[in-house]
């Protein structure tokens, strides 16, 4: 899966499914402050991930992830392995 | 009569098989409309009977907000759209909430689809966190409650009242001593009940349900001789109570003034119910409002078509109510048994007979059996002014309510 690939599938996860408003999925929004996506949020996150990606996000590997790009990354990586 | 503050009703919702809203609800009611169908998932799923009441569920997409929506169960949503709508009614609106203390109350005892779903993932996944944010929120039995005070910014009494088909009845009752007592002003109270196929299934187990599948508006039929057992049914039904003159002072609506709460426990047995019980609890509410059997218009039997139930309620009706042959009807002959919900329901549709001075039929009664023969059940819609009115719920375990509602002059 392509970068652009993952971007696109990660944005509309989070606009049809968080229901963030597309405008604000900039590489540099921090997803706390500038996407407001709480703890509850993220465990729907979780569910998303593994049922698009296939893979489960792990808390511990999500400590230094603060911007959107970051969380791009993050996917790009464990896609990779 | 007990003393206090006197309570009235200045807002009232519903969402059920009968109709999305009041207007409807008001529509069927008049013309007897049964809100009866089959769910051929209950077939697939090893049900006994298909039958249940048919309610839509609302779209909130657009209405509620994500985390709120993620919350709510399926009784849930139900429960929000009918206290929305008793709180328009009551010309309360979050600035309202925002600036004053109310409570809420509900009856609700099961959220089983949330359970089990949550289960389901689990044992697929083996990884409780693909249950997802809003399992446990919506798995709770308190789930109602904690989600409607979180939506309408409510800051009084909040808690679910768990009491089997009687839970909704005893919510208004308890949410009337609030009040009475001078603890509350208002307090919003209600029940709700979740109509999945995943929620009726031990209770069918025990052929408790009717199994008339062939015309299921033909399967609710309490009080006749033919009866078969009950119809589940749900939705969810609200009512904004309210300290008299507190409604006044700020120039609500007043619908009605509940006047009178009986309880009782039969203390028997667990799914048989008792006519020395119902009794007691229909006593208790006539002295709780000062008032005697001879001044009630019209009583909403809890009747659900059971052979048993509808037996030792007919014989508690006729000794509590015998010289005055009062109406008798049961409008689960047209919703099924709204079970967790209907002592709340039962309310409303009755102060909607109220306000359109009619008696709602007990659909399909036919033929009386030798205990109902003493009743006079009304079997078509019957116009009549009703001032007060009594509506009786019974549960599992032998809790018994009953609720005295007059009609404010």
């Amino acid at each position: 899966m392509t970068r652009e690939e993952i971007v696109e599938k990660v944005n509309n996860f989070l606009v049809e499914e968080i229901e963030i408003e597309r405008d604000l999925l900039k590489d540099d929004a921090r997803l706390k402050e500038d996407l407001k996506i709480d703890s509850l949020d993220f465990v729907d996150i979780v569910v998303i991930v593994e049922r698009n990606f296939g893979f489960k996000i792990k808390p511990e590997e999500m400590k230094d992830v603060k911007l959107l790009s970051q969380f791009y990354d993050y996917i790009e990586q464990q896609l990779s392995k | 009569m007990v003393s206090g503050k006197r309570v009235v009703i200045t807002g009232m919702g519903i969402y059920s098989c009968l109709g999305r809203n009041l207007d409807e609800v008001a529509v069927s009611l008049r013309a007897g409309r049964s809100g009866i169908g089959i769910d051929p998932q209950r077939t697939e799923y090893g049900y006994r009977s298909p039958l249940t009441g048919l309610v839509e569920r609302p779209q909130l997409k657009g209405v509620l907000d994500r985390r709120s929506r993620v919350c709510l169960p399926e009784q849930g949503e139900y429960a929000y759209m009918a206290t929305a709508e008793a709180l328009r009614n009551a010309a309360i609106d979050m600035d309202y909430l925002e600036e004053n203390e109310v409570g809420v109350l509900f009856g609700s005892d099961s959220s089983a689809k949330a359970v089990i779903d949550a289960h389901t993932t689990a044992m697929r996944t083996k990884d409780t966190t693909l249950m997802g944010s809003g399992a446990i929120f919506q798995s709770m039995n308190s789930t109602v409650t904690m989600n409607l005070s979180t939506i309408f910014k409510l800051r009084g009494v909040n808690m679910t009242i768990s009491a089997a088909c009687a839970s909704g009845s005893h919510a208004i009752g308890l949410g009337l001593m609030f009040i009475r007592n001078g603890l509350q002003d208002v307090v919003i109270c209600g029940g709700a009940q979740e109509t999945n196929y995943l929620s009726m299934g031990s209770f069918d187990g025990i052929s408790a349900f009717s199994v008339r599948v062939d015309d299921p508006t033909k399967a609710s039929r309490p009080f006749d001789r033919h009866r078969d057992g009950l119809v589940p049914s749900g939705g969810a039904a609200c009512v904004v109570l309210e300290d008299y003159d507190h409604a006044v002072k700020r120039g609500a609506p007043i619908l009605a003034e509940v006047v009178g709460y009986g309880f009782s426990s039969n203390g028997v047995n667990i799914s048989q119910p008792s006519d020395k019980g119902s009794y007691i609890a229909m006593q208790r509410s006539l002295i709780d409002a000062g008032l005697t059997a001879m001044d009630v218009d019209y009583i909403n039997a809890h009747a659900t078509s059971t052979l048993q139930g509808d037996m030792f309620e007919a014989m508690a009706i006729d000794e509590l109510f015998g010289p005055y042959k009062t109406p008798v009807s049961s409008t689960k002959s047209m919703t099924g048994h709204e079970c967790w919900m209907a002592g709340a329901s039962e309310v409303v549709y009755s102060i909607l007979m109220m306000q359109g001075s009619f008696i709602a039929p007990n659909i399909n009664f036919e033929e009386p059996d030798e205990y109902s023969e003493k009743l006079n059940i009304i079997a078509h819609t019957q116009e009549q002014n009703i001032d007060i009115f009594l509506s009786n719920s019974f549960g599992f375990g032998g809790t018994n309510s009953a609720l005295v509602v007059r009609k404010i002059k």
